[in-house]
């Protein structure tokens, strides 16, 4: 699961050579490149995983029974869910106005 | 799950058979910078979870360097180290001794098996870093070696590099009434470092993941008689000029058409691992992507004849006809 695991403790020791730290979002919040949203429509969701087996960025979350979510914190909407759904479960919605 | 050592032996099995054994858990997070519908993304998350938390990445300058490591935060979950654009192999090399030479002191377990991956993108392999990489390989240090190929140097502004492609346009090689794209063939590196005589070399695209991981597994099963190499195909939004939604259809595309054809060399042993009966005329590959936009149908059909004659060689190598004639559509 995304960001959950991404808690490490830094070394008390002093560094001298420049470290990054594992953090989600070194980038920041990704989301805001988006210029259209995946939306999952699970009555169609047939639970192959291919979104979540493709999806770049690790925003297609799993639940405990395999039905899959969006993490809109960092989807940067590129749409490859959409191209890989067998059963076109995910539309591709434009952001912005009405939701 | 994929990595697990059977009692003693110190061997890796292969155990991912379907999507299901893939582990859930990311050691490549998100919120990292790469472009929207980049496909390194897939691939680093489906290595990481192949190579689990005991492993270190070697990551020479490239797209997936600066993207995902800002500092101060990093997105990768697993140590991570990074010096210069030409030396991923050497600087594998000498973590795997350094390695080698702390369990000998004392210094950790003996039994602790740490894997060392090195990453690198086509400029940092087949360009600048070729030497480190043979000098890796003439060493026999235990190194996987992953190429993430997106055919130039996007990172920088979409540069030519040693791996583009036939009459493809990148910025230094334009298209216009004289020069029409890149005028000099792509080179077939895992055939370059198949010559090192290396215990194993592949092909993978993100595409046909379960191939790909099977790959990732067997490149660091192989890891204790010497070092592996996979070349993987990367299609780039930004660099070959489509539709972000479109990467995994061209990466799968590139294999219909016999462009990247799917085959691994173990000890020696020809495969090729996904066979085509049928291929689909290369210009449906190349009908997706803007830096081909510019291609007369000649100039097509003398890409059609490149790839015909790599396909008649990898066919020669298996012994038989593994991938078949073009099937034109009616």
């Amino acid at each position: 699961m995304s960001g959950t695991a991404a808690v490490v403790e830094k070394p008390k020791t002093y560094w001298v050579a420049p470290i990054s730290y594992p953090a989600p979002a070194s980038s920041g919040k990704t989301g805001l490149w988006r210029t259209e949203r995946p939306v999952i429509h699970l009555e169609k969701c047939v639970k192959c995983l291919y979104c979540w087996l493709y999806c770049p960025e690790d925003t297609i979350l799993r639940r405990e029974d395999d039905y899959v979510y969006v993490d809109y914190d960092y989807c940067k909407g590129c749409g490859i869910c959409a191209a890989v759904c067998p059963t076109n479960a995910i539309d591709m919605v434009p952001e912005g106005g009405e939701s | 799950m994929s990595a697990q050592t059977p009692g003693g032996t110190g061997r890796r099995v292969l155990r991912i058979r379907s999507l299901y054994d893939i582990p859930r858990d990311e050691l490549f997070i998100s919120g990292h910078g790469l472009c929207a519908g980049c496909t390194a993304g897939t691939i680093m998350r489906m290595l990481t979870k192949v190579a689990g938390k005991d492993s270190i990445i070697v990551n020479a300058t490239g797209c997936v360097e600066v993207s995902t490591t800002r500092y101060p935060y990093s997105n990768w979950l697993v140590p991570w180290f990074h010096s210069a654009f030409e030396n991923a192999g050497a600087s594998a090399s000498g973590i795997a001794r350094a390695l080698e030479v702390m369990k000998r002191k004392g210094m950790m377990p003996k039994d602790k098996d740490v894997k060392v991956i090195a990453v690198a993108g086509d400029g940092g392999t087949v360009d600048i870093g070729l030497q480190s990489l043979s000098g890796m390989l003439e060493r026999r240090d235990p190194v996987m070696y992953v190429l993430y190929d997106n055919e130039a140097y996007m990172n920088t502004g979409i540069q030519r590099s040693g791996a583009t492609p036939y009459h493809a346009w990148t910025t230094t090689t334009p298209a216009g009434k004289v020069w029409r794209g890149e005028w000099r063939t792509k080179k077939d590196i895992a055939m370059i470092v198949e010559a090192h005589r290396i215990p194993y070399v592949a092909t993978a695209n993100p595409a046909y993941p379960m191939d790909m991981i099977n790959k990732f597994a067997k490149g660091l099963e192989v890891l204790d008689e010497g070092p592996s190499f996979i070349h993987v195909l990367m299609a780039c939004t930004t660099g070959w000029r489509f539709d972000p939604a479109l990467g995994i259809t061209i990466s799968r595309l590139a294999t219909e058409t016999g462009v990247f054809p799917l085959y691994e060399i173990d000890h020696g042993n020809f495969r090729v691992t996904f066979p085509v009966a049928k291929r689909k005329p290369v210009s449906e590959y190349l009908k997706l992507q803007g830096r081909f936009a510019h291609l007369t149908p000649q100039e097509i059909e003398e890409i059609q004849k490149l790839v015909d004659e790599r396909v008649a060689e990898i066919n020669k190598m298996a012994g038989k006809e593994v991938i078949g004639p073009v099937e034109y559509p009616k």
